[in-house]
């Protein structure tokens, strides 16, 4: 019997090897969009429990990792909803930057507090999409949509960052 | 917004945020996996449902003994 047949009636040992087999690219995906190590740990954990108690659901036909990383999208987005973003300043900024680095840097700050303020089902696509360079027929995958889905997703994003943005290079 | 426009936005969005190609996983998680599988789970014993089911079904058959309950409680 093949491994996800295994793994699908349940047999432990099965689970270890997938784990061990696509931990590190369930990890990555979810980095990229927690974008903390260490949280991105405990969710790809999240992600494995999840599958293991959903094992009965799985068909053994079907795509492992695309079904571990729509699991991993939902245990990351359910953490992006419970805990308000934080954005951290860079810890590089001089004390007295020039007046043009300090104008990025400013801007910069300016545009983390933008996305940082989009609602979790948008801001995904969004670093996804735009930041990870990712196709926008893999970020629907993951998320369990339709391609046209992510694309509606990605224009009322950037028509609230513009927005947002706009509002701020407008300040006197 | 045109193509372009689209992206100049995302050529900022990833200055102020870096994309995170390179991230590496620094560990195995299989022990931590492993000893998450190990928990013991909190488990409500069926006499305790029974319970709650009763004093619902109380509560809805004679709504004059709800006083009484939550003088229980």
């Amino acid at each position: 019997m093949d491994l996800l047949k295994r793994f699908a009636a349940g047999d432990l040992d099965a689970f270890e090897s997938l784990f061990r087999q696509h931990q590190a690219a369930v990890y990555r995906w979810i980095a990229r969009i927690v974008r903390d190590p260490s949280i991105a740990e405990d969710l790809t954990v999240e992600t494995f429990w999840r599958a293991y108690k959903a094992h009965a659901r799985f068909r053994p036909d079907g795509n492992f990792e695309a079904w571990l990383r729509r699991i991993g999208t939902n245990a990351a987005l359910d953490h992006l909803r419970s805990k308000p973003a934080f954005v951290a300043l860079p810890d590089d900024i001089a004390a007295d930057p020039a007046p043009d680095v300090a104008e990025q840097n400013e801007s910069r700050a300016a545009i983390r507090t933008a996305l940082a303020s989009l609602p979790a089902r948008l801001r995904i696509v969004v670093q996804l999409g735009l930041i990870e360079e990712e196709p926008y027929r893999t970020i629907g995958d993951s998320l369990g949509i339709s391609e046209s889905a992510v694309k509606l997703r990605m224009f009322r994003a950037v028509r609230i960052l513009r927005r947002k943005l706009h509002h701020w290079s407008a300040r006197p | 917004m045109n193509d372009q426009e689209l992206k100049e936005l995302a050529k900022k969005l990833r200055e102020a945020v870096p994309p995170l190609r390179q991230l590496e996983l620094r560990r195995d998680l299989w022990p931590v996996m492993h000893a998450r599988m190990n928990e013991p789970r909190l488990r409500v014993p069926w006499y305790d449902w029974l319970l709650l089911a009763a004093s619902g079904l109380a509560a809805v058959l004679f709504p004059s003994l709800i006083p009484a309950l939550l003088y229980h409680l």
